[in-house]
């Protein structure tokens, strides 16, 4: 399974504007590279990240094969109140990962 | 003669690198896009809202040394009302095999119009920033980047 690192602040305050980082662990393989016997090394990307906070889409993303290998991506969300941001995708084999961080705000 | 061989070495070692430079997708690479192929998936982005020049800001080096992972990050500065916010950015790459890049979509909890990531170019190129707001409006900014080695993947 994909692994992912993820930095986010742990506590905001209410309507702070939080950035979250991400990481993800892939070798977005483009689909036009060749192997050393010269077949083609078969297309392995993610095709989309999702991350929801209180419930809602924050920011989704649509991944294509020019995003680099592990991709990375940094965006933002208002703190509103104490929950859970979730942080889920896929890849072109239907494999799924994802991961669920508590943003606390005071 | 040992000049001669020397001299043929120094060719093949170039050819060699150069191949690199010329197949920057690996051997047999595929087509490029086109700009009309660029222009065709604006196009299916906007649809029929006309693409104003500005808001929008696309940051990105001129000079890219090394382009398997070179960062880029699409922003709006200005402060819009809800009714008129961000609701996607769309990249795109004129001469990659594939123009498409990415799209990022943007929630009514998103905390600002700003995103960041690290994309691949296949030789020096325009790339095209497209974002889409929320009053129907539409927005480009595009930098044309030299690239000294293309990603060069194998």
């Amino acid at each position: 399974m994909t692994r992912a690192l993820i930095a986010m602040p742990k506590t905001a305050k209410a309507g702070d504007i939080v950035e979250v980082k991400i990481i993800l662990s892939h070798p977005m393989e483009t689909g036009y590279r060749m192997d050393e016997s010269g077949k083609p090394v078969p297309r392995h990307i993610v095709k989309d990240l999702v991350c929801r906070y209180l419930g809602d889409e924050v920011f989704r993303v649509e991944l294509f094969p020019a995003i680099s290998a592990n991709p990375y991506f940094s965006f933002f969300l208002t703190a509103e109140r104490t929950g859970s941001v979730v942080l889920a995708w896929t890849d072109d084999r239907g494999e799924r990962g994802g991961e669920t961080l508590n943003l606390k705000v005071e | 003669m040992t000049t001669e061989t020397t001299r043929r070495r120094v060719l093949v070692a170039s050819a060699g690198a150069a191949g690199c430079l010329i197949l920057p997708w690996g051997v047999g690479a595929p087509a490029r896009a086109t700009p009309a192929d660029v222009a065709a998936k604006i196009r299916d982005v906007v649809g029929d809202a006309p693409l104003k020049r500005g808001r929008i800001k696309l940051d990105l080096p001129i000079l890219v040394e090394s382009a398997n992972a070179v960062g880029v990050t699409l922003l709006v500065e200005d402060r819009l009302p809800p009714e008129a916010r961000v609701l996607s950015f769309h990249l795109f790459a004129e001469q990659n095999p594939l123009p498409n890049v990415a799209h990022f979509h943007f929630g009514p909890r998103s905390g600002r119009p700003r995103v960041s990531t690290r994309i691949r170019l296949a030789t020096s190129q325009t790339v095209i920033a497209v974002a889409k707001c929320a009053d129907g409006s539409c927005w480009s900014d595009s930098v044309e980047t030299l690239v000294a080695l293309a990603a060069c993947l194998d």
